[in-house]
């Protein structure tokens, strides 16, 4: 183009002199992309996600996904508080898998400060960490079942997930922010009841009532139609886009953090990983279903082989002394007051120490300064990496397909967005 | 190995293949708490990365966060952690920068770097040069400032809430009834150096608050204020109140309460009287007149 260009207004073409292609093809009608808003107020969102999609047709173009709608400052606020004072906010991360969240934080914590955790303690951690999975897994599978279509499975589910709940409320007297698991150990032991109660149920209500609900769905021709090949996740993608837990599994990489890198009491159990052979979200959804009967298989032996002795480190310049003996022990008195006032300090250093929490890699970078509060506490949630691979997973997949993806990605926006 | 977080089996020969492998890009190496970390050039990162990647079998970016130094002169550092699921072991890389100095992006090397960046980027100002897609993720739409930053603000400049003669959501400044309660437990003999508040009024220097206790004087400076006419201050008066008439505020402002009055002609007295200098030497007027108090409207006189 040579010459500019100038607009006229005497209602000729605006663009005259641009070579703009309006002829249609024959037969068809002309239909520019559209951009529509799903979100953040949607029931399959699973919280506060807003997508910005863009649409050809019905086709999925492109993914925006909007996320930080939750963002409250965690990471800000645990630097303005003790160590102990902080572990409350990771209940409130993923607060389907509050126990998962803690787990990583209070093993950062012993990390920095190479605290030995007596034996009864890891088995503790262990089996609560494992009946955590199966709450988590259960209000993902029973959602993700309802996204795509299928109500009673969900009403089923959500029963073993309240039992998980009495369980922690039993443990801890908290359904869901427990606050259980304690830099040195637990919070207090179980009552023996409650172990008995926890085989009884792992043993029989468990496997029936989970297996007749799954039973509906894995060989349910719609269920299929709506998941198998739907967002295919290659092992090589799955790794460049930081994929963890059963994202990585279903794409067919058998990586796994309790077994590769043990932590606590996993070193000693025995259980397989599931891993997936397509990649897609049917393979995802069966990695989480078989993964509940591996937990129920490790919360089985912490139960068989669950030692007696302390619940927490005996070291009492950092873990607390118990009421009993604060009645009798100036010493204890002393220790109590100025853990739950001052705080213990942490020498200084930085670790990164990540999980395998339900939805994946959780791991909890800490700074510390050598005072009583974190310097620095970078938590790596999840659900940041696989939402972002969203645009790459749902490209050239149908509208609907949008629900199953984001159900099998198992999002928590709490955790997200920190 | 007494504590029970993940165990991750030490690689013997990482120091020589990451010596070899980065050569001079490589600035330091340490062992810490049983992680490797290394200290790289800020202008080879995305090199490095991609040698980690391919030589060393780093497949995956787990995570970029972001850390703030201000006593540093690159105040920033990006701390990269990456997993080896080959290997079965972690390698943290840390680079660091300002404000102004914009980090080589990584989006080439790993997609997921994106969103990471972006992340960096929203809650300290990091800025990195090559990612596609530079804007705030975690923050409100039309946020401003760096929340991470250590001189940003536990509680941040501005508020929103539903306003219901508005019918929307407004922004405000942050109004608190109570300021955060930050104690600080530090032990005063093991080397902490605050400032109380008051400090900066004991010294005299002036200094505002929250600079650090005020540098003494040495003896040469403290014998020349000695011997400097001193300018002659008032010597400090108890105040004392009579009658409603005296209302510590001085001269004037006691003669304009003396004055009864009934509608609001008071205040009318006060600007006036504000308004001539102040002449009368026999009155202990303080050095500096303060400004009148603005009367109040109703009945207390």
């Amino acid at each position: 183009m040579t010459d500019t260009p100038t607009i006229r207004h005497h209602g000729g073409d605006m663009f005259e002199g641009y070579p703009v292609d309006t002829a249609n093809t024959a037969g068809d009608q002309a239909v520019t992309n559209y951009t529509i808003n799903f979100g953040p107020q949607h029931p399959a969102a699973h919280g506060v996600l807003r997508l910005v999609l863009e649409l050809d047709g019905e086709i999925i173009e492109r993914v925006d996904p909007h996320v930080g709608l939750l963002h409250r400052g965690t990471e800000k606020l645990i630097e303005y508080k003790t160590y102990l004072q902080a572990l409350p906010y990771f209940d409130r991360l993923d607060y389907c898998s509050p126990l998962g969240m803690e787990h990583s934080y209070v093993l950062a914590i012993e990390k920095l400060l190479d605290l030995e955790v007596p034996a009864r303690a890891q088995y503790l951690r262990t089996m609560f960490a494992e009946l955590t999975r199966i709450c988590n897994h259960m209000l993902n599978i029973g959602s993700h079942v309802m996204d795509v279509g299928a109500m009673t499975p969900n009403l089923w589910v959500f029963e073993l997930r309240e039992d998980c709940l009495n369980f922690f409320e039993r443990a801890s007297g908290a359904r869901m922010h427990s606050a259980y698991f304690r830099p040195g150990g637990v919070h207090q032991d179980v009552p023996e009841k409650l172990l008995v109660d926890i085989g009884e149920w792992v043993e029989t209500r468990l496997p029936k009532l989970f297996g007749d609900a799954m039973s509906l769905v894995i060989d349910n021709r719609i269920f299929k139609q709506r998941n198998v090949d739907i967002a295919t996740v290659s092992k090589e993608d799955a790794l460049a886009w930081g994929f963890s837990g059963p994202m990585i599994r279903g794409s067919g990489i058998a990586w796994d953090l309790r077994k590769s890198q043990p932590y606590d009491a996993y070193a000693k159990m025995e259980f397989d990983i599931p891993v997936g052979t397509r990649g897609d979200c049917y393979d995802r959804f069966m990695v989480r279903v078989e993964e509940v009967y591996q937990s129920a298989k490790i919360i089985k032996q912490c139960l068989r082989d669950m030692p007696t002795g302390p619940i927490a480190s005996l070291d009492r310049k950092v873990v607390p002394p118990k009421r009993g003996e604060m009645k009798q022990s100036m010493e204890s008195l002393i220790h109590h007051f100025k853990l739950y006032t001052e705080g213990f300090h942490v020498p200084a250093g930085e670790v990164y120490v990540a999980t395998e929490s339900p939805k994946g890699e959780f791991g909890v970078y800490l700074v510390s300064d050598g005072t009583n509060k974190p310097y620095r506490c970078k938590i790596r949630p999840t659900a940041f990496s696989h939402l972002q691979a969203m645009d790459m997973m749902s490209k050239g997949h149908m509208l609907a397909d949008t629900t199953a993806i984001i159900g099998a990605i198992d999002v928590v926006f709490g955790e997200c967005d920190r | 190995m007494a504590h029970a977080a993940p165990l991750i089996a030490p690689r013997a020969t990482l120091a020589a293949e990451l010596k070899q492998l980065l050569g001079t890009d490589l600035l330091a190496h340490d062992f810490a708490a049983d992680e490797d970390s290394i200290t790289v050039d800020r202008t080879a990162i995305a090199g490095v990365m991609i040698a980690l990647r391919d030589n060393l079998e780093y497949q995956q970016l787990m995570e970029i966060a972001g850390v703030d130094y201000p006593d540093r002169a690159e105040r920033f550092e990006v701390v990269y952690h990456l997993l080896s699921v080959t290997r079965n072991h972690r390698l943290r890389v840390r680079v660091s920068t300002d404000e102004s100095t914009p980090v080589p992006s990584i989006v080439p090397v790993w997609p997921v770097a994106g969103w990471l960046e972006r992340e960096v980027f929203d809650m300290y100002g990091v800025l990195f040069a090559g990612n596609p897609d530079l804007r705030r993720i975690l923050t409100d739409y039309g946020f401003q400032g760096h929340p991470q930053r250590k001189d940003f603000p536990l509680t941040g400049y501005i508020e929103l809430r539903y306003s219901e003669e508005d019918k929307r959501v407004v922004y405000e400044p942050v109004k608190l009834a109570q300021d955060f309660r930050n104690f600080d437990f530090l032990s005063p003999w093991e080397g902490a150096d605050y400032v109380l508040p008051g400090d900066e009024k004991a010294g005299g220097t002036g200094e505002a608050p929250g600079k650090g206790a005020p540098t003494p004087m040495t003896a040469k400076e403290v014998k020349a204020s000695d011997d400097k006419p001193k300018k002659a201050s008032p010597p400090p008066t108890p105040k004392t109140t009579d009658s409603p008439a005296q209302t510590g505020a001085g001269a004037k402002v006691n003669k304009a309460a003396s004055k009864t009055s009934r509608d609001g002609a008071k205040s009318k007295v006060a600007t006036k009287e504000a308004k001539t200098p102040a002449t009368s030497k026999a009155e202990k007027a303080p050095a500096k007149p303060r400004a009148p108090r603005k009367p109040k409207t109703g009945g207390d006189a």
